[in-house]
């Protein structure tokens, strides 16, 4: 007798085995998950559009013998001395506390080669990344771990940061594990504890204070350095707009896709826009106010390549800022550790928990032992490559689109290969005119 | 004594003045008259010069202050002396909100009352009001010595790290990981010693002191409920 065929072991498309798995986590548990990086899911991204290119209409340039300039000025609508950059990428903030001081140093070298800027992070200035690095933001975050007038008065710009992609609305935690002496010292804690980052700042609520705000920096810096507002991807229309009339020189809108050092998972997934939704908004904020190219705007949240910096820009960023791919630049996530990332439960490629300290790359650790193994003047150097080809790649693309400044590139540049990313990025659906949305 | 007058000098002026004394000069008595209320007022100072403002100030008068002494003879708006670094600030009236934000260092002595978040988020500065604060005072209160002579606002030393409170008065409640401790020998030395500097008729036998359980200090979801 033959077998009855039976039915096949179905999956559910809504509780998979990565759904379930974390329904028995939480069970055993209790606590949610913490875990570093940006939105791991597909969101959509730069990736869903394309470059129209030069044709009958368009007029490229030679690649190899027309300039194509990618030098960038940020901050001068107040700032006696604006941040001038040879590259339109900069390196986003990140913390001394949840980077080691060897990545921090790491960072600042790479970037000074470049010829661009690195920031500072919650938990102050270090010394590894003054000294190293040319062109320093330091940022201006609700914990004020570290702030001092010295420090403030020493840096290039200031970054007021009201939000960030990955948490938009949220403030932030460093466990005990990477609370050291020296972590602790500087942020005037005790050592080992586990250190809370409020989400608010402490002495001033809302767009009218913020005004007041950024008039004291400018106040105690001289009128000197550019003052830049960061915030997460939320209603990029407004913030921007409202940053603006507060006065900022610079707006830096993060989308999910922008890293974080730690917080919970379901927050990193759940909230906040993706970086593409983002971008128009705040131009046309910019223009709206009559400010566009005066205040200058920096996109971060998900730039990996050279195609994903001139997409930004032509979609009306001034510059991208990157975090993420800086660190996997130096040499986060690197297969070269699998071993030891399998014995952490993960895999090269995957490793997210940052703020757990145990960093097999030596990277996101304060463990003297794990972040020796980075060896600053290699790593920055790998930095340096990375951005030197961020940089070819958005020329290339440039030139072919028949610019001789990468600054020059612009929406009609761009298809989009899904109706999502064309209603998003405001560009029509590849060969069509049709622009979700636009009402002609 | 040296002048600077807001009615016929520009706020810029009158801090570039002020920010460029340096601990060598000889002109380190200052005065500001007619300041009317202007924010962001003798900030970012960095010598041991002695300025009194004749009149009240806005938002965040003598912020980030370093080693001078400022005196408002009048009242203080938001974020008086936040995130100070050392020196001394006195305000003769009230002061609003976040009076001592962040501060590093240094003495704040407000003679008349305080808003709310007194001392929010502080990290080494010591504040003396001899008056009333308000709500939410020491907020994440990490180092220092918060002093008042009056009543306190609902809770005071909400997730305090490691600052010291004394009240002399009633306290409407106190925040998350807030608890009242032993008031020992050392702590009254502390106290007689903030109550002089700040020139307060109080003895610190008068005061109850405040400061952290501890027991936020490592994240555990057994706590969520406290947070």
């Amino acid at each position: 007798m033959k077998d009855t065929p039976k039915t096949l072991p179905r999956y559910s498309a809504t509780f998979t085995p990565e759904v379930n798995a974390e329904i028995r986590r939480a069970a055993a548990t209790g606590i949610y998950d913490i875990r570093g990086g940006g939105a791991k899911r597909r969101v959509p991204h730069f990736d869903d559009l394309l470059f129209l290119g030069a044709s009958m209409s368009r007029y490229p340039l030679e690649g190899y013998r027309e300039t194509c300039s990618t030098s960038v000025t940020l901050g001068a609508r107040f700032a006696k001395t604006p941040v001038e950059l040879a590259i339109p990428v900069t390196i986003a903030g990140m913390s001394f506390g949840a980077l080691s001081g060897q990545a921090k140093e790491a960072l600042g070298r790479g970037a000074t080669l470049a010829g661009t800027s690195t920031t500072t992070g919650d938990g102050g200035m270090t010394e590894e990344e003054r000294g190293h690095s040319a062109k320093l933001v330091y940022q201006y975050l609700p914990s004020r771990y570290g702030m001092n007038p010295r420090d403030l008065r020493r840096a290039d710009a200031i970054e007021i940061v009201v939000g960030q992609g990955a948490k938009p609305g949220g403030g932030g935690m460093l466990l005990g594990q990477k609370i050291s002496e020296r972590v602790a010292g500087m942020r005037d804690l005790p050592q080992g504890i586990d250190q809370r980052s409020a989400c608010r700042h402490p002495d001033w609520t809302g767009p009218d204070d913020l005004e007041i705000k950024i008039l004291e920096l400018r106040e105690i810096t001289g009128w000197q350095i550019p003052i830049y507002v960061k915030v997460g991807a939320a209603r990029p229309y407004y913030d921007t707009a409202l940053a603006a009339k507060a006065g900022a020189d610079v707006v830096v809108i993060d989308g999910m896709q922008g890293g974080t050092a730690a917080t919970q998972d379901v927050f990193i997934e759940h909230v906040g826009l993706p970086t593409l939704a983002a971008i128009r908004p705040a131009v046309e904020a910019l223009e709206d106010l009559g400010l566009r190219r005066e205040v200058q705007l920096v996109v971060s949240g998900g730039i990996r390549s050279g195609a994903d910096v001139a997409k930004a820009i032509a979609l009306g960023a001034d510059a991208v800022s990157i975090g993420t791919a800086a660190l996997v630049a130096l040499g986060d996530n690197d297969p070269a550790w699998e071993a030891e990332y399998q014995a952490l439960g993960t895999t090269a490629g995957a490793y997210d928990d940052w703020h757990e300290g145990r960093d097999p790359a030596g990277i996101t650790t304060q463990d003297p032992d794990l972040a020796a193994r980075l060896d600053p003047v290699a790593a920055a150097r790998r930095l340096y490559n990375y951005l030197s080809v961020l940089t070819l790649e958005t020329q290339t693309i440039a030139r072919a689109c028949g610019k001789s400044h990468v600054r020059n590139l612009e929406p009609e540049d761009l298809c989009a290969l899904t109706v999502e990313a064309a209603a998003m990025a405001r560009v029509p659906l590849a060969g069509t005119s049709w622009v979700p949305g636009q009402v002609f | 004594m040296s002048t600077l007058d807001l009615a016929e000098t520009s706020l810029r002026d009158v801090n570039a003045a002020l920010q460029s004394l340096n601990g060598t000069t000889n002109q380190t008595a200052w005065e500001v008259l007619n300041p009317r209320g202007a924010h962001a007022l003798a900030v970012g100072l960095d010598a041991p010069v002695e300025v009194r403002v004749k009149g009240s100030t806005g938002y965040y008068c003598a912020g980030m202050n370093a080693e001078a002494t400022i005196h408002v003879e009048g009242s203080a708006g938001p974020g008086v002396a936040e995130n100070m670094m050392s020196g001394t600030v006195v305000i003769e009236g009230d002061a609003s909100q976040y009076a001592g934000a962040t501060g590093h260092g240094g003495l704040l002595v407000v003679k008349g009352n305080a808003s709310s978040r007194c001392g929010i988020s502080m990290k080494g500065i010591d504040i003396v009001v001899h008056g009333n604060i308000g709500h939410m005072a020491a907020f994440m209160a990490q180092k220092g010595n918060l002093v008042v002579l009056g009543d306190t606002g609902e809770a005071l030393g909400d997730s305090i790290y490691e600052a010291r409170l004394f009240v002399r008065g009633s306290v409407k409640s106190l925040g998350a990981d807030c608890i009242e401790k032993e008031m020992r020998p050392e702590h009254l030395e502390l106290l007689a010693g903030l109550l002089e500097r700040a020139g307060a008729d109080a003895t610190p036998e008068e005061f109850r002191r405040y400061g952290s359980a501890r027991q936020l200090y490592h994240f555990h979801v057994d706590n969520a409920g406290a947070y």
